[in-house]
């Protein structure tokens, strides 16, 4: 070994590769572990992801960011982050006191923005992501009063939809946070749903909403508004309904993930 | 049904059938209270734990946990069961076999006879009776060897899967990550890409990709795209470069059918690749992966807690002699096993389990943004999975996977696990890092800086690409 202060990458090796990937590589070495910087590095990203998951959602963030749109706060059944993060099923539930808070109609839309695993991305991209869906979307559409909704798991949609009688929901949620990306939103469309009947299978699902580096919002609506006539026309969403995005994975591919996963 | 009780602090505590009593002697997780299994008390676990272990080994071959009629793992694992195999520990009860495994008496020779005469629920059971320490004191002994290009499990060595992969499976990208994890040594057990789309051909590109490599530096060990199996299938047939043949597995019929996995597909599977004899010091050609929870997720666990519905995805392991399993221990989430902590338990149970079961064990010691834990956790696993004689651990770079958003070991800690505990690769591959000049004067990887080493190819041809 060398007495070197501080590791040098060596550029003229790994600079031309990092063009082609986000990975990690050419961090060289201090003995067999890694250089301070990269060590810290590595700290901050979790740091961020950590965070993200672990800051509560605002709701008047959102609410302030949709002037014009009537909004509802609702919560799950899931009182806290700690129980959220046990308890799936708690925050696929609407709290029993916060079912009459949404109004029933004929709703042909309802918009759900659920924290999911980051608030972070929901601050940040959801209600741009309504008001651009919203208005593509036919005036002669009934859309729902915006759902603000704290502790949300993806199907806490169902739940919600059936309190308002909405055909179909659209659910803006945050992913979970990688270490490149903390401030991933998803979007899930269900036509139908039924609150323990619906399955992920019978969703369709944007993921990576994040611009600049993810999908723009105008895209996400676009892409949103197309599957949402195809499901009317169809009746219904999930795996039969393919739009034109990323292929997915049939189940059992790669790897068995949680909830909010991006994984196949 | 049986019931089985025991009296802790002057209360009676029972529980309804073998496997009420093996969810309530589990370790606290969050899995199994997701699912309505977990022990009511502390004081209730540790009844359990009373009870189950004055329960005879002999009781788990006359009560399934799951009924015979009902599912095909149950079925495989008592159609195969090896009494003969079995006699030794016969009239032992689950808290004699611990002292007995503790023993010398469990010497490597015994444990490896004894492997077809245990039953996913027996080691299960045990391990619920069973410290951290005694998980790794009983792991080590265990010796399973399995070979295809370099040879896995051997004593005092310690085999990496180098894991290059990238979100939309770019190549250059790819091969980016493959050169960095060479340079710093991984790669003897397995380099394996989980592909972000299953199409025949973006794996075949991939296949291609890798086996070019691998020949081309004649490097000693195999590839691997963890596809669906049927799509291994449809490529080996059509030719192409195909060395492991993975697929995902869980400890009951219904959760393998979540994975559009049945035991006639792997069956099939098994001899499509013994058929290639793409090995050139063995012939073990399957690569599963399994992890507590699955089948929790996919509604399928029939009741049984998920750290024995682990156990038993081993049983369906068994059946193909593969070259490699490894939990993905920490990936599922916090519902599931919920901190550092939850996770290293279990780490620990399922390389203990798996190797008494026969299995060529190793690790993805890994976590997510979600779960409570972080690198020093990775740190901690390592170092006494490293201990326990795991066969080989997943590294990605810098063990930030940017395909698959979670975190595992890195190049570099599988370095610090070799160096710390005098660890060494698959022999084949150490002699081939040897050849290729990446070994310095006392055994260790060579910090290789600049674009002079012939391996450095590997990433300027893509990247001119």
């Amino acid at each position: 070994m060398t007495d070197r202060q501080l590791t040098v990458v060596d550029s003229a090796l790994w600079t031309p590769l990092r063009r082609h990937t986000q990975a990690r590589i050419g961090l060289g070495r201090a003995g067999a572990a890694l250089p301070t910087r990269h060590r810290l590095e590595l700290q901050a990203a979790h740091a961020a992801a950590r965070d993200a998951v672990h800051s509560p959602f605002e709701p008047e963030v959102v609410a302030g960011a949709l002037a014009g749109f009537s909004t509802v706060r609702v919560r799950s059944a899931a009182p806290d982050r700690l129980t959220y993060l046990q308890r799936p099923d708690l925050g696929r539930r609407l709290h029993d006191t916060d079912r009459c808070l949404l109004p029933p109609d004929a709703w042909d839309v309802a918009f759900v923005v659920g924290d999911g695993l980051s608030s972070r991305a929901v601050h940040e991209h959801a209600a741009a992501v309504v008001r651009a869906t919203a208005a593509l979307l036919p005036a002669k559409w009934r859309v729902a009063p915006v759902v603000l909704a704290e502790q949300a798991r993806v199907a806490l949609g169902d739940d919600v939809a059936r309190a308002l009688g909405a055909a179909m929901v659209v659910v803006l949620i945050g992913e979970r946070p990688g270490m490149s990306a903390a401030d991933s939103l998803g979007a899930y469309l269900t036509y139908a749903p039924e609150p323990g009947v619906t399955t992920d299978a019978d969703r369709n699902c944007l993921s990576n909403i994040r611009p600049p580096l993810g999908l723009a919002y105008e895209t996400a609506a676009a892409k949103l508004t197309s599957l949402m006539h195809r499901a009317r026309e169809l009746g219904r969403t999930g795996v039969s309904l393919k739009d034109d995005s990323d292929g997915s994975l049939p189940p059992g591919t790669g790897r068995v993930g949680a909830e909010g996963a991006k994984t196949p | 049904m049986t019931t089985y009780t025991a009296v802790l602090a002057g209360r009676s505590h029972s529980f309804a059938g073998l496997a009420a009593l093996l969810a309530a002697a589990s370790p606290e997780r969050s899995g199994d209270r997701l699912a309505g299994l977990a022990a009511d008390s502390a004081q209730a676990r540790v009844a359990a734990r009373w009870a189950l272990a004055e329960v005879p080994l002999s009781r788990f071959l006359a009560e399934p946990v799951i009924p015979y009629e009902d599912d095909d793992v149950t079925r495989l694992i008592v159609d195969t069961h090896d009494a003969v195999a079995f006699a030794p520990v016969a009239g032992m009860t689950v808290g004699g076999f611990r002292e007995w495994l503790l023993s010398g008496a469990a010497d490597a020779a015994a444990l490896a006879a004894l492997a077809p005469g245990l039953t996913p629920e027996m080691v299960a059971a045990v391990s619920k009776l069973m410290g951290n320490a005694d998980l790794v004191a009983v792991a080590r002994k265990v010796r399973v060897v399995t070979a295809f290009r370099s040879t896995i499990g051997l004593p005092g060595r310690l085999a990496t899967r180098l894991q290059p992969n990238h979100p939309t499976d770019d190549p250059a990208g790819v091969a980016a990550a493959l050169l960095d994890g060479l340079l710093l040594g991984s790669g003897d057990a397995v380099i394996g890409i989980n592909p972000a789309t299953d199409s025949p051909k973006a794996v075949r590109d991939l296949l291609e990709l890798l086996d070019g490599v691998i020949q081309r530096y004649a490097i000693p060990t195999q590839s691997c795209v963890l596809c669906h199996v049927t799509t291994s299938i449809d490529l080996m047939e059509r030719g192409a470069p195909v060395d492991l043949v993975f697929q995902s597995i869980a400890g009951t019929q219904a959760a393998n059918a979540s994975f559009g996995v049945t035991l006639g597909l792997l069956d099939e599977a098994y001899e499509a690749a013994r058929g290639l004899g793409r090995g050139t010091v063995g012939s073990n050609a399957l690569y599963f992966e399994t992890g507590q929870g699955s089948a929790l997720s996919a509604d399928a666990h029939h009741g049984v807690d998920q750290q024995t519905v682990e156990a038993r995805a081993y049983a369906v392991a068994r059946r193909y002699d593969p070259l490699l399993v490894n939990t993905v221990v920490g990936f599922i989430g916090p519902e599931y096993l919920y901190d550092g902590r939850q996770i290293l338990r279990a780490a620990l149970e399922d390389h203990f389990c798996g190797k008494l079961l026969g299995l060529p064990m190793g690790l993805d010691i890994c976590y997510t943004n979600h779960a409570d834990a972080d690198d020093d956790d990775i740190a901690t696993m390592l170092t006494m999975l490293g201990v326990a004689g795991a066969s080989f651990v997943i590294c990605t770079p810098g063990g930030d996977d940017i395909m698959l958003n979670y975190q595992s070991a890195s190049y570099h800690d599988a370095l610090y696990l070799r160096e710390v505990l005098g660890l060494r690769p698959a022999p084949e591959f150490e002699e081939w890092l040897g050849r290729i000049g990446l070994l310095d004067d006392g055994g260790g990887i060579r910090d290789v800086t600049g674009t002079g080493h012939p391996l450095t190819a590997i990433g300027q041809g893509v990247a001119a690409a």
